[in-house]
């Protein structure tokens, strides 16, 4: 492997030359503390073009993407992106987590990373009733793969449609020309996959001629808004059910009688800055008695199951921030998780059961509340 | 009066001559129309070189003066006295800058001759029309203002005052002393603060020579160097505002403290175990250290909040944070003597007089210093956990506290902008007021007879600040002791029958010098106020504004030599 003889290119490339080495992408990295990858490490061998210490080839998938690094960089450098930089090299050579290289593959042959059939792209939609967005719509509706094809999530991506046809929205779909958006495919280095979906996916968004677009998941709308250059308004569906609470149009007659407390996603909160929306809709649902746990907004804690994490257990599979988080969770006393990524719904149900916390908390998504209090 | 014009090449050494063929210009010089004598000399503004055109001059009967040589910047005054000793108005100098846009720039000796004859050529032609103009005086009102009453206004204050002058010492708190009077004690002798403060304070209180005005803001400022109108407006309504008139103005507006809460990874103002050093200055005055009623076992210091960052826009170093830590890691270790004191830390910045050995003197005393910058603070139980690589050992560690420390960084006064648009004074892109020159005029603005002490022009420490509100005091009383101030000749005069009142000139103006007549409505420029810039000649629609020394005859002569090349 001759990531060696990259290294001063990607320093150049990056422009890493700002970096002091004071550490705080490393002392703020969620995996740091249970990983030998040291993100400062990377920018540093990138910087002197001697990477070969550093490196652990293994653990350059550990990275999440959470971007905290990025985001608390006090001198506007980028350092994930060192690490995608680096997994891209390793891509080229093939060498990738036998995991990992099945999502890819699944995505180029199904255009979904679990590599089920693209015909049942929207079998989710069994019993409910909406639009094919191709013969026009006001809003248009992307759903994450997992929203799509995931069981669990299936369900969420049910209570949101259910929601926003009842608050009138005129919502379409692109059927089973829905590809992934490739926000992962990027943040494992896959670059010539990711250029290809959106070369093939920009013309089919635009071709709808919507104004709006609402994502189940925060990852569709971060490379939607930052990616892929599209002339259209995308909203997370928080941020969506939020407007419609402001209009009016959301009326919630049912109540849920819980306490709940909510997970800030990364890429909706620390990337996207969107932290308020979510919390109003909760506040909002009649009964709800809703919880702060202490990390959160700009301190929240990852679930890991970003930047290609979904795909890819990590080298170290006990000291799952998962864990942490649902013990938070638990710890402030609600009786519900809520979350707003299909992701984080996927770990921390997942780590509420490993935790033997099912008796005393469940997640939900956030839809699935107001659903229930229709 | 027919022009007789003197054209000097210089060769500045080998600057000029190595490339240009300094005989040729001056064969060419000697032919263009008006020229009575042409010279080259290896240092123009040598002492023998200047004498070359005091004696020309006077034996020739010269009336005009071109010198080929450098950019004007440095020696236009040295060439305009020298010809001025001749009997050559220094209005009627003129520069060709045959080194920096020509020597130096081109590398090739037939193309750098040809430029140098072009410039030399446009020079003569514009020279031919350039008209004697009389540098003027005007005199200077004995008192000056000094805007905040920290200590760099009292300095300053004191300083102009013993000198003999009246000053008005504008504070806006209901007390002296500003920041430093909320410290308890200063690196790097661990001297109170109550040790020399008050007793500053008092001195600028009995001086005969300071009015003092507290609760007060400075509202208007008009005028110009020696003769400045201030208003200084009491901040509580009621109360009558001042009318005030000053040679010179200091400014000592000072900085705020950094918000930490622009840094949410911290968690300050959520958790009671973070406080910021400033907080903790008034914990030590007070001695109580205590955090929810207990004692402190573990207190952590963090560095560079607020500073060297550029995500917030604040990329400088606030330059007292590392021995504000080193201090009060200190005083914490002589108040907790079983507490564990950590500095985590990107640099160690602590230059200056026993900087460094006070840092010697922090380890020394246990504390730890760590190479880290904190990345998040949460909650464990009753403590907070600092999270934070250790950079040498490369190793994330999740370090619990009891008490941490933010030592927040120094940022510009909102005030500061507010007196910055009175004066129209620039300032840098941080936000703090500008200086004239970072190195030769560090107290100086760009508007004469307006100095900077203090914070308001960037973080500094006490003696820093001192030595600076010195150095401010010392300039503006230069003013002040002179008793009379230049004016610049080169202005731009209003033709009062072309003018027609519509103000474009009084909004361009970066020195306030146009206003319009209220009885005639026509512009006047204030010849003390105005530096010749042009920017309202040019800006005028109805070309009333003529800007002296280059009026559109010169500079059109000058133009069209160089069109016709």
């Amino acid at each position: 492997m001759d990531i060696q003889q990259h290294a001063r290119e990607i320093g150049l490339g990056l422009d890493l030359f700002s970096c002091i080495q004071c550490g705080k992408c490393t002392g703020g990295c969620p995996v740091s503390m249970t990983t030998v990858l040291n993100v400062r490490s990377l920018v540093y061998g990138a910087l002197i073009g001697d990477i070969a210490g550093p490196i652990h080839e293994e653990a350059l998938w550990d990275c999440t993407c959470c971007f905290t690094c990025v985001e608390r960089c006090p001198k506007d450098v980028r350092p994930a992106e060192v690490i995608i930089a680096l997994r891209s090299l390793l891509v080229e050579e093939g060498k990738v987590p036998s995991t990992i290289g099945n999502a890819l593959m699944g995505i180029f042959r199904q255009g979904n990373p679990l590599g089920y059939a693209r015909e049942d792209r929207i079998a989710w939609m069994d019993g409910l009733e909406v639009k094919s967005a191709q013969e026009g719509c006001e809003t248009l509706l992307f759903t994450c793969c997992s929203s799509a094809y995931d069981i669990r999530a299936q369900a969420a991506t049910k209570a949101l449609v259910r929601v926003l046809q009842a608050a009138g929205v005129d919502l379409g779909h692109l059927g089973t020309e829905e590809t992934c958006c490739g926000n992962e495919v990027r943040r494992v280095g896959e670059m010539g996959l990711f250029e290809m979906l959106v070369e093939e996916g920009k013309p089919l968004l635009e071709e709808v001629g919507v104004a709006r677009m609402v994502t189940t998941s925060p990852h569709c709308m971060n490379t939607f808004r930052h990616e892929y250059q599209l002339g259209m308004d995308v909203l997370h569906y928080t941020q969506a059910l939020a407007r419609l609470l402001e209009e009016g149009r959301l009326n919630m007659t049912g109540r849920v009688e819980k306490v709940v407390t909510y997970h800030d996603p990364c890429f909706l909160g620390k990337q996207n800055g969107i932290f308020d929306e979510p919390r109003e809709v909760l506040k909002a649902i009649p009964g709800v008695k809703f919880v702060e746990m202490d990390r959160i907004r700009d301190r929240s804690l990852c679930c890991e199951g970003g930047g290609g994490r979904m795909w890819f257990e990590g080298t170290n599979t006990e000291g799952r921030l998962a864990f942490q988080r649902v013990q938070e969770a638990a710890d402030t006393g609600a009786e519900i998780l809520a979350v707003a990524c299909p992701f984080c719904m996927a770990m921390l149900d997942d780590a509420v059961k490993v935790k033997g916390l099912s008796e005393r908390l469940r997640v939900m998504d956030i839809a699935e509340l107001v659903a229930m209090a229709l | 009066m027919k022009p007789r014009i003197g054209v000097y090449i210089c060769h500045c050494g080998t600057n000029v001559a190595a490339t240009v063929d300094v005989e040729a210009v001056t064969e060419f010089a000697a032919t263009l129309p008006g020229v009575v004598i042409a010279r080259h000399y290896t240092y123009m503004c040598s002492e023998p070189g200047q004498a070359l055109i005091k004696e020309d001059a006077r034996t020739l009967g010269l009336n005009r003066v071109v010198v080929a040589s450098c950019s004007p910047r440095m020696h236009e005054p040295t060439f305009r006295a020298a010809s001025h000793e001749g009997g050559v108005n220094p209005y009627q100098v003129e520069m060709a800058n045959i080194r920096e846009q020509c020597s130096w720039v081109h590398p090739d000796r037939h193309e750098a001759t040809d430029k140098a004859k072009a410039l030399v050529y446009a020079a003569v032609m514009k020279a031919a029309h350039l008209e004697p103009l009389e540098e003027r005086e005007a005199p200077v009102t004995p008192g000056a203002l000094v805007i905040g009453g920290g200590v760099a206004g009292l300095v300053a204050a004191l300083d102009i005052a013993d000198a003999g002058f009246p000053v008005h010492l504008v504070e806006r708190s209901d007390r002296l002393g500003g920041r430093v009077a909320e410290l308890n004690r200063t690196f790097p002798d661990l001297e109170p603060v109550a040790e020399w403060l008050p007793a500053l304070v008092d001195q600028v209180r009995r001086h005969p020579n300071i009015t003092v005005y507290l609760n007060s803001r400075v509202t208007d400022i008009t005028g110009f160097v020696g003769n400045f109108e201030a208003r200084v407006g009491p901040i509580e309504a009621g109360l009558a505002p001042a009318q005030i008139q000053v040679g010179a103005i200091v400014i000592a507006t000072g900085y705020n403290v950094f918000d930490p809460r622009l840094k949410p990874e911290f968690g300050y103002g959520i958790y009671p175990q973070v406080v910021t050093t400033l907080e903790l200055e008034q914990r030590l005055s007070s001695g109580d250290l205590t955090v929810n009623g207990k004692t402190p076992k573990e207190v952590v210091f963090i560095k560079c909040v607020g500073s060297r960052d550029q995500q917030l826009g604040r990329p400088y170093c606030s330059r007292v944070c590392c021995m504000i830590s080193a201090k009060q890691a200190q005083l914490v270790r002589q108040a907790l003597p079983d507490a564990r004191v950590t500095v985590f830390y990107m640099d160690v910045r602590t230059f200056g007089k026993r900087g460094e050995e006070f840092y010697d003197e922090a380890r020394r005393a246990g504390v730890r210093y760590r190479r880290g910058n904190v990345s998040e603070i949460y909650r464990r139980g009753e403590r907070v956990v600092v999270r934070v690589e250790d950079t040498l050992l490369a190793r994330t560690v999740e370090h619990e506290a009891d008490l941490v420390v933010l030592a927040v960084g120094m940022e510009p006064r909102p005030e500061a902008a507010d007196i910055a648009a009175l004066l129209k004074l620039p300032r840098s892109a941080d936000g703090f007021l500008l200086e004239a020159h970072p190195k030769l005029r560090p107290v100086d603005t760009a508007v004469d007879g307006v100095f900077l002490a203090g914070c308001c022009q960037g973080p500094k420490d006490i003696p820093d600040t001192v030595a600076q509100a010195k150095a401010a005091a010392a300039s503006a009383l230069i003013p002040l002791m002179r008793g009379v101030v230049p004016m610049e000749a080169a202005t731009a005069v209003v033709d009062p029958e072309l003018c027609a009142g519509c103000g474009m000139c009084v909004e361009i103006c970066p020195y306030s010098a146009p206003a319009l007549d209220p009885l005639w409505g026509v512009s006047r420029v204030n010849a003390v106020l105005c530096k010749g810039c042009g920017a309202c000649a040019v800006t005028c629609p109805s070309k009333a504004i003529r800007l002296q020394h280059f009026t559109p005859d010169q500079i059109l002569a000058q133009v069209e030599a160089l069109v016709g090349w």
